[in-house]
């Protein structure tokens, strides 16, 4: 069964810059739409408000595990873990793989998310559920909103 | 699109807790297979043209029995267990949502970098 999400994306960019899209705390929250309080240190916490309209209220929160100057950025975390009300810290975190590989365009992307066998199945329906509510709208939202600010 | 129907009794969603797990074993997953394509089967016809014995056939078919994966039937006299779908389905779905999650956010990324 596969317990796995994997990612392939072409960036016309270099390596560097990608690099630092990934691992620089505030360009990171750019894109991320996270509002990160500090640095990224490897065995750390980093941690914030989202930034996503309508999930203000939330604190997205990783533990940053490799950083491996253009070449592999990672952290564990909790996916989906918007309920302020849900303790998270107790259940087993996914761990998000960042790999970056030069090529002749700019760069390779390659994302693995791994271990969603450890997620519990509740959460996993409470994820699925809360989709079929706002999530849908807030994605329209969020798209409109990188659409005005290209 | 509504999902409210798939979610079930909070007994039915305990009982599909493990399904990962159930299906992270070679055994398990050839017997799912057997399962999945035809009809309910007997332990002893799992058993036959298998290495292992009735008893480890049914441990294993317990396993895919807690996670919801596959259920026991009475025909006759013999227990016969039978495919259920639903949990693997959900948890596909559960992916692909994580997955399109992922689309989007990657797509930020895209077009900040090459801005």
């Amino acid at each position: 069964m596969n317990d796995r999400i994997e990612k392939r994306i072409e960036l016309a960019a270099p390596v560097s810059r990608v690099w630092r899209a990934l691992t620089d705390y505030r360009e990171f929250g750019e894109w991320f739409r996270v509002k990160l309080d500090g640095p990224f240190v490897p065995g750390q916490v980093s941690r914030g408000p989202i930034t996503y309209p309508g999930y203000e209220h939330v604190i997205w929160e990783a533990v940053i595990q490799k950083m491996e100057p253009e070449r592999l950025f990672s952290f564990t975390w909790h996916p989906y873990a918007v309920d302020p009300k849900t303790d998270y810290a107790k259940e087993t975190p996914t761990l998000v793989e960042f790999r970056l590989e030069k090529t002749a365009g700019g760069t390779l992307l390659l994302l693995t998310e791994s271990g969603f066998d450890k997620i519990p199945s509740e959460r996993r329906l409470e994820a699925f559920r809360r989709n079929d509510g706002g999530w849908t709208e807030q994605v329209k939202n969020i798209e409109n909103h990188v659409a005005q600010r290209p | 699109m509504s999902h409210k129907g798939r979610s079930g009794s909070a007994s039915q969603r305990r009982a599909r807790a493990p399904v990962f797990a159930a299906l992270g074993d070679e055994t398990r997953l050839s017997l799912v297979a057997k399962l999945s394509v035809g009809q309910p089967c007997s332990i002893r016809r799992l058993t036959s043209g298998s290495k292992l014995t009735r008893q480890a056939i049914t441990k294993h078919l317990r396993v895919l029995e807690r996670a919801g994966i596959v259920h026991a039937v009475r025909a006759g006299r013999e227990r016969r267990f039978e495919f259920d779908p639903k949990p693997m389905e959900e948890i596909g779905k559960y992916l692909d949502l994580v997955s399109e999650q992922w689309d989007r956010t990657l797509a930020r990324l895209k077009s900040f970098v090459e801005d």
